[in-house]
């Protein structure tokens, strides 16, 4: 068992995509999961100090995913995902400072403050959010690749989603618009097995895998594990490669897990709905960030050394996005009305036209 | 000038649009190789071809949601409903993605779309396929809504919601689609948020939008004919932005007002409009604002009976006799 885990692993690394990689490349890989997981402990830390309001989905655990697709992307890719978006915007460039803010409900934010943890936004990195309704960004991720096929650009868009959001119907309805107008739109479940409280089994019924319901639609689908990000990045090139050269979709389920709970405020998820073996035993075999540490160092890419550097360098990092956050000053009353109406912020002329707001 | 359809008058606007951007393109169920199911699009997939105008299934959430995205990256997406009733099923799509998306990010992402189609009851085809939604979406800040009355108004108020930058909800009506009005050769453009004063009065504002303005001119000259009552008739044409000038300065004038809709009572246009008048025109009434609306029930099939429950004339007649 132990050794094929191993064979499969040692075939990802060979895959064109990962074996052409620098030890540059790969310390950066590793480096980028690191600073998303340093990022979400300092965000948590910050919560428990009572720093911000509303939810919290962290992304430790999933790290590979997130960093593993965004890797791959070109100018004309793009991003766009659910609520649990940190890892992702830390991925496509955005700096922990703007994301730190956001959270922190600052006008440094990089929604200034108007958008908070799940409306993270970077369009200027392709990146289109950050949404907080469970699947309703599967329709805007089919809308992206559209523009990006109507525009004659050799572009693909990400879409990501939880396993739980498999089950809307707007999924599904994205899914046969995708096959049928053959649209370069790259679903990737980000299948962690649990939706809030509910896990897998008691949410989907399914044959195989949730990725398999793409047969239905004549769609290409994979499924893979997130443990190797090497895995994770063959897995995504070969959909992107698809959009690109063929315009066609892809359905990738690829299998990870979250190590806290849905959101900070879900306390007794240990115990619970799972048990705390689980998570140590994930922790302990599959941790993204472990597993490619441990590889990096036996191939003598790296050392512990040099990743205790770069661990210490993100820990900094976050903490210093944090003490930038609380040092911001808080959006002023006056941009409660801003950004609503693109016509009237630029002030043109149909933004001048007719009253817009009904404040009394 | 030309007499045209309704229908007609939004087909010219689609059509120099198109040809004015390529990045226009119109979307929904049968609009393309089936001209549409109220042919507001026929001879456009002709003219245009497949990649213009394009045919989607029957999945509202997603090809609205679709729009919404393409429209975030540039495309300018007019998207039919075959009904407005339909919309419900992209609720989300509309109010959490294409009204909250600029917000969310700070301004840094805007959506250029139009969603159209009929809104309206008079058709005896049931509930699920009379609602008017009009208040309901000018109630989200980030969206925009526009009810025109007459082809005119259709294809300038069009012409202006495809070159918008923000998300405009247009509002057409299937019972006015085959009416004829004057549309010039010459291109126009009539800003979303003016209204339009389509009788001049003295003694009394009819103040509406949609079809209730064409019922409104009907009454208003019932009541110059019958009752030497002049009455004004102010089409809003657009709900979000509202011209709160032109219904000021009418009422300041007459000194009366009546608002007429066929929206439903409860928090329709005509509550806020006769809030804002109260607010800011107290002085200036001589009696309290009326509102006429469609009555207060799910939209009854019975031909006979569907007529008595949107505004006709003779309601208006009789609301305008109790306080002139
Ligand atoms: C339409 C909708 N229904 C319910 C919710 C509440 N909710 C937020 S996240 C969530 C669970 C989704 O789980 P999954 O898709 O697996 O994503 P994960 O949290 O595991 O990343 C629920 C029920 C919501 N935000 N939107
Ligand atoms: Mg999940």
């Amino acid at each position: 068992m132990a050794s094929a885990a191993k064979a499969k692993q040692l075939d990802f690394a060979k895959t064109p995509i990962n074996s052409k990689l620098s030890a540059q490349q790969k310390v950066r890989l590793l480096t980028e999961m690191v600073r998303i997981r340093r990022f979400e402990t300092e965000s948590l830390r910050q919560y428990q100090a009572k720093k911000m309001g509303g939810f919290l989905h962290l992304y430790n655990g999933q790290e590979s995913v997130a960093v593993g697709c965004v890797s791959l992307m070109g100018d004309d890719d793009h991003v766009i995902t659910a609520y649990r978006d940190h890892g992702h915007a830390l991925a496509v460039g955005m700096t922990m400072n703007e994301c730190m803010a956001e959270l922190f409900g600052k006008v440094t934010g990089c929604s200034k403050g108007k958008g908070g943890s799940m409306h993270f936004f970077a369009p200027d990195k392709n990146y289109w959010g950050g949404h907080g309704i469970v699947a309703g960004q599967t329709p805007l991720g089919l809308g992206l690749a559209y523009a990006l096929k109507y525009k004659g650009v050799k572009g693909a868009a990400m879409c990501f989603m939880g396993d739980g959001a498999v089950n809307q119907g707007c999924f599904y309805e994205s899914l046969n618009m995708a096959a049928l107008f053959e649209i370069p739109v790259v679903y990737i479940i980000e299948n962690n097995g649990y939706s809030m409280g509910t896990s897998l089994a008691r949410s989907s019924s399914f044959k195989s895998c949730l990725a398999e319901r793409a047969e239905g639609f004549n769609i290409a689908w994979a499924q893979c594990n997130g443990t190797d990000i090497y895995e994770v990045r063959a897995n995504v090139q070969t959909a992107i490669e698809r959009a690109h050269n063929e315009s066609k979709p892809t359905v990738l389920e690829i299998a990870t897990y979250r190590y806290y709970g849905h959101s900070v405020a879900d306390a007794k998820h240990t115990g619970g709905y799972r048990q705390k073996e689980e998570i140590e035993h994930y922790k302990q075999n599959h941790d993204p960030i472990q597993v490619f540490k441990r590889r990096l160092i036996e191939e003598g890419t790296l050392t512990e050394e040099k990743y205790e550097q770069l661990d210490e360098a993100a820990k900094a990092e976050a903490a210093a996005a944090a003490q930038f956050a609380d040092e911001s000053p808080i959006p002023s009353e006056e941009s409660i009305t801003q950004d609503v109406y693109f016509e009237v912020d630029r002030q043109t002329e149909a933004g001048r036209t007719g009253k817009h707001f009904f404040n009394s | 000038m030309a007499l045209i359809e309704y229908r007609d008058a939004l087909n010219q606007a689609f059509a120099e649009e198109m040809e004015r951007d390529p990045n226009v393109v119109l979307m929904g169920e049968e609009v393309a190789e089936y001209d549409g199911a109220y042919k507001v699009t026929r001879g456009l997939w002709q003219r245009f071809g497949s990649k213009r105008v394009m045919d989607t299934p029957i999945s509202e959430a997603g090809f609205i949601g679709m729009g919404i995205g393409a429209s975030m990256l540039g495309i300018r997406p007019v998207m039919e409903l075959m009904f407005w009733s339909f919309a419900a099923v992209a609720w989300d799509q509309i109010i959490n993605n294409a009204a909250q998306v600029r917000y969310m990010s700070g301004g840094l992402i805007n959506c250029p779309i139009v969603i159209r189609g009929p809104a309206n009851g008079g058709t005896n085809v049931g509930a699920t396929h009379s609602h008017n939604h009009e208040n309901f979406l000018a109630n989200i800040p980030g969206l925009k809504v526009v009810c025109p009355a007459t082809a005119y108004d259709a294809k300038g108020l069009m012409k202006s919601a495809i070159r918008d930058n923000d998300p405009v909800m247009f509002m057409e009506n299937t019972l006015l689609y085959g009416e004829k009005g004057e549309v010039p050769e010459a291109e126009y453009l009539i800003p979303l948020g003016k209204a339009d004063v389509k009788r001049e009065g003295t003694d009394i504002s009819l103040i509406a939008h949609g079809r209730a303005a064409l019922t409104a001119l009907k009454a208003a000259e019932l009541l110059a004919a019958e009752h030497n009552i002049n009455a004004e008739v102010v089409d809003l044409r657009s709900i979000r932005p509202l011209d709160e000038e032109a219904i000021l300065a009418s009422v300041r004038k007459t000194h009366r007002a009546v608002y007429i809709e066929e929206n439903k009572p409860f928090c329709g246009v005509g509550a806020q409009i006769a809030s804002m008048l109260q607010e800011k025109a107290f002085d200036d009434l001589d009696a309290p604002v009326l509102r006429i609306s469609s009555m207060d029930a799910p939209a009854i099939y019975s031909p006979e009976l569907e007529k008595k429950q949107l505004p006709r004339p003779l309601d208006i007649v009789e609301k305008v006799l109790s306080i002139c």
